[in-house]
C-alpha cells in the first residue's frame, strides 16, 4: 500500500493541477496578508476560503485522479496485491498531495511574515489541520463516488452536487427548519446537525477558537456548555476523524467488492 | 435682618475663633492617643487627627462631628472582617491618606469602609481600600467629593460580595480619579441626581462596571470600564450626559458594553465601544442623541429591543463589528445620518465624500437571530452570505426604511468636527 501511496503522490506532485493549487494557495497567502497587514483578521478571510474551496477542490480532484489513472488501476489489479492496498494507497496519494499543496502553499507565506512568533499561531494551525481534514473527508467522498459510478459524467455531476449540497443547500435546509421549529427548543438539534456535515463542523471548531465564540454561546444553556469550553473543541476534532473513517472504510468495502 | 460691619466682624472673630482653636491631634504607638476612636472621642470640632504609620486595628469608628482624618505614610486600619469601619454623621468631614482592609461580610446589614450618612461638603481623597465588602458608602449626603481613591475587591460571586463606591440618594457629589477593581458593582448610584462621575477606572468587576438605577441628570465622563462581568448598565433614569468613555473587552455569553433601559433624553458623545459582545444594548430609550461614537470590533455593535422612539445616530464609526445593528421589529423611528460603516459596499461617483448608495446596517442575518437565536450558528456560511445580499438587494424582512442615506466614505475623525 506505501509503494502504492508513494506512486500516486509522486504521479500527482509531478502533474501540472497540484502546481496550480499549490500557485493559487501561495497567492492567496501573500495577497491576503499584503492587502491585511493583520495576521489574525488575514486568518478569518482564510477561513472563509477555506470551508469552500477546499472541498470543492478535494471533491474534484479525487473524481479526476480516479477516472484518469482507471487503466493504471486495472493494470495493477492483474498484480498479486491486495485490492484494498490499491484503493486506499490511491485515495491517500491524492488526498495527501492535496494537503501538502495547501499547507504549503499557506504555510510558505506566512512563514515568511513572521506567524511563529504571533498570537495567530494556534488559530493558523488549526486553520490548516482543518483544511486538512476537509482535503482528507471529501477526497474520500469522491472516491466512493466514482466507485460507484462507472460513467464519467454522472460521476462528475454527483461530486458537484455532492459539493453544492454540503457548502449551500445544506445550510439553506438547516436554516428554514431552524426557522420552521423556532417555538422548540433547538440548540442540540443545531448542534447534532452542524455535526452532520464536515464543512459547517470545521467552520465552527474554527470559530470556536476564534473569539466570536462568545457570540454563539449568547443563545443558551446548551450552547454556553458547548461553545464556552473545551468540550466543543474536542467533541468537534473527534467528529471530524469519524468523518474521515467512515467514507474510507466505505471505500474500503467498495473496492472488496467491485468488478473490474 | 440687615448684614451690617458687626455681623461680619462677628462672623470674623467666630471663624478665627475656631481656626485657633483648632488642634492636630497625633495617634500612633508610643503617643498619647493609640487609638484613632478615642483620639476622636476627645476631639474637638475642626481638629485634625494625624493618624501615623502602624496597624490599627478597630471597627466602627464614629465621627460626629467637623474633623480631619489624615493617614501619614497611609497607616493600616484593619477591621478583621468584623464590621463597618469608618461611619460619618457630620458635615465637613475630611478622610485622607488611609489604607482599610478586612471589611466585615454580612447578609444583613452592608457593611462599608467608609460610610457617610446624612452628611454635607465631605471629602474621602487617596484612601486604600482592600478586602472589603462595600467600599465607600454614600447615603443621603449632598455636596462631597470622592476623589483619586483605590478601591481593590476580591469578589467572585455577586450574592456575598459589596460595591466599591455606592451613592444612595445623594446630589452633587463629584466621584474622581478612583480605581475600582473587583468588586460587585465598581459605581453603583441609586436615586441621587446631579452626581459628576470623572476619570476612573473600574475594570473587573462582578457585575457591572457602573450602575445607575433611577438617577437623573447625571454625568458620567473620560471613565474607562474594561472587562466588567456584564459591562454599564443605566437604567430608569433621564438627563444623563455620557461622554468620551471607554467600554472595553466586556465579552462574554451575556456581556455588553452598555445596557440602556428606560433611559430618555440622554446624550452619548465621543464614547469608544471596543471588542463587546454587545456595544449597546438599548431597551424603552427614547430621544438619545449618539454622536461621535467608535464601535470597533464588538460582535453586535447596537442590539435594540423593542420601543425605542426618536434616537439620532449621527457620526459614529461602526468598524469591524459582525453585526453592525440588530433589530427585533420592522418598524424603525430611530435616525440614522452621517455614520460611517466599514461593511459599506458603495460608492461615490460626485466625490463629496458622501457614499451615493443608502447603507442598511441591519442584515437579514441579524433578524433572522432575533427570531431564532440559534441560527447564530450558521454564523460565517457561505448560505447566510448569500441570502444577506440577496436582502441587501431588495429588503423584505428588514425595515426597509431603517438606512443610513448619507454614508461616509472614510473613518470620521472626530478632531477636525
Amino acid at each position: 500500500m506505501l509503494k502504492i501511496l508513494k506512486y500516486s503522490c509522486y504521479d500527482l506532485l509531478r502533474s501540472r493541477w497540484s502546481y496550480v493549487y499549490f500557485a493559487f494557495y501561495l497567492m492567496l497567502g501573500t495577497v491576503l496578508l499584503f492587502l491585511n497587514n493583520d495576521l489574525s483578521k488575514a486568518v478569518i478571510t482564510l477561513m472563509n476560503v477555506i470551508i469552500v474551496l477546499v472541498p470543492l477542490i478535494g471533491t474534484i480532484f479525487g473524481v479526476m485522479y480516479y477516472y484518469n489513472s482507471k487503466e493504471f488501476t486495472e493494470l495493477l489489479l492483474a498484480q498479486p496485491v491486495k485490492r484494498s492496498s490499491i484503493f486506499l494507497g490511491q485515495y491517500l496519494g491524492v488526498a495527501l498531495s492535496l494537503t501538502l499543496s495547501l499547507v504549503v502553499g499557506l504555510g510558505l507565506p506566512f512563514a515568511f511574515y513572521g506567524i511563529f512568533n504571533s498570537a495567530a499561531m494556534s488559530e493558523f494551525t488549526l486553520l490548516l489541520v482543518t483544511g486538512a481534514f476537509l482535503t482528507l473527508i471529501f477526497t474520500a467522498l469522491a472516491y466512493n463516488i466514482a466507485l460507484s459510478n462507472e460513467n464519467k459524467i454522472k460521476g462528475f455531476g454527483y461530486a458537484i452536487l455532492l459539493w453544492l449540497f454540503m457548502a449551500v443547500i445544506y445550510d439553506g435546509v438547516f436554516l428554514m427548519s431552524l426557522i420552521a421549529f423556532e417555538e422548540y427548543p433547538l440548540d442540540k438539534f443545531s448542534l447534532i446537525a452542524t455535526m452532520a456535515n464536515p464543512i459547517d463542523l470545521s467552520r465552527v471548531l474554527i470559530l470556536l477558537k476564534l473569539d466570536i465564540s462568545a457570540l454563539l454561546g449568547y443563545t443558551g444553556a446548551v450552547f454556553q456548555k458547548f461553545f464556552g469550553t473545551n468540550f466543543g473543541i474536542v467533541i468537534s476534532s473527534i467528529m471530524l476523524v469519524i468523518w474521515v473513517l467512515v467514507p474510507t472504510y466505505f471505500i474500503y468495502r467498495k473496492a472488496k467488492k467491485k468488478d473490474f | 435682618m440687615k448684614i451690617n460691619s458687626r455681623h461680619i466682624i462677628t462672623l470674623f472673630v467666630l471663624f478665627l475663633h475656631t481656626a485657633l482653636l483648632a488642634e492636630t491631634i497625633i495617634v500612633c504607638k508610643n503617643c498619647e492617643f493609640t487609638n484613632i476612636q478615642e483620639a476622636v472621642l476627645s476631639a474637638k470640632d475642626f481638629d485634625t487627627i494625624l493618624i501615623k504609620k502602624g496597624t490599627y486595628k478597630e471597627i466602627n469608628i464614629r465621627i460626629d462631628k467637623p474633623l480631619t482624618l489624615l493617614g501619614e505614610n497611609y497607616p493600616v486600619i484593619d477591621g478583621e472582617d468584623k464590621g463597618e469601619i469608618i461611619t460619618i454623621y457630620s458635615d465637613n468631614v475630611t478622610i485622607d491618606g488611609l489604607f482599610i482592609i478586612n471589611v466585615g461580610t454580612s447578609y444583613t446589614s452592608d457593611f462599608a469602609a467608609i460610610r457617610v450618612v446624612k452628611s454635607e461638603n465631605f471629602l474621602i481623597q487617596n484612601v486604600v481600600l482592600e478586602k472589603l465588602f462595600f467600599g465607600i458608602y454614600l447615603e443621603k449626603s449632598n455636596n462631597g467629593r470622592v476623589f483619586h481613591n483605590k478601591i481593590i475587591g476580591d469578589a467572585v460571586e455577586e450574592f456575598n460580595s459589596g460595591n466599591g463606591i455606592q451613592l444612595w440618594y445623594c446630589k452633587n457629589v463629584v466621584v474622581e480619579q478612583n480605581i475600582v477593581q473587583h468588586v460587585r458593582d465598581g459605581i453603583y448610584l441609586e436615586f441621587s441626581d446631579n452626581i459628576t462621575i470623572r476619570k476612573n477606572i473600574s475594570t473587573n468587576n462582578v457585575r457591572y462596571g457602573l450602575h445607575f438605577m433611577f438617577s437623573n441628570h447625571d454625568l458620567y465622563e473620560d471613565n474607562v470600564f474594561e472587562n466588567n462581568g456584564a459591562g454599564v448598565a443605566v437604567m430608569f433614569s433621564k438627563h444623563i450626559k455620557m461622554y468620551n468613555n471607554t467600554f472595553k473587552n466586556n465579552w462574554g455569553t451575556a456581556s455588553f458594553g452598555m445596557l440602556l433601559k428606560e433611559i430618555n433624553d440622554a446624550e452619548i458623545v465621543g464614547n469608544t465601544f471596543e471588542a463587546n459582545t454587545v456595544g449597546i444594548n438599548i431597551e424603552g430609550t427614547n430621544r438619545i442623541m449618539y454622536r461621535n461614537n467608535d464601535f470597533i470590533g464588538n460582535g453586535w455593535a447596537m442590539k435594540v429591543r423593542g420601543a425605542c422612539y426618536g434616537n439620532h445616530f449621527e457620526k459614529n464609526n461602526f468598524l469591524y463589528n459582525s453585526f453592525d445593528i440588530s433589530y427585533n421589529s420592522n418598524i424603525n423611528d430611530n435616525i440614522f445620518k452621517s455614520n460611517y460603516w466599514s461593511n459599506y459596499s458603495g460608492y461615490d461617483l460626485d466625490k463629496d465624500g458622501i457614499g451615493d448608495v443608502p447603507y442598511r446596517p441591519v442584515k437579514l442575518f441579524s433578524y433572522i437571530v432575533n427570531r431564532t437565536p440559534e441560527a447564530i450558528i450558521l454564523l460565517r456560511s457561505l448560505f447566510i452570505d448569500i441570502i444577506d445580499f440577496s436582502e441587501k438587494v431588495s429588503p423584505v424582512f428588514t425595515p426597509a426604511e431603517l438606512m443610513d442615506n448619507q454614508p461616509q466614505m472614510k473613518r470620521i475623525s472626530y478632531d477636525s468636527n
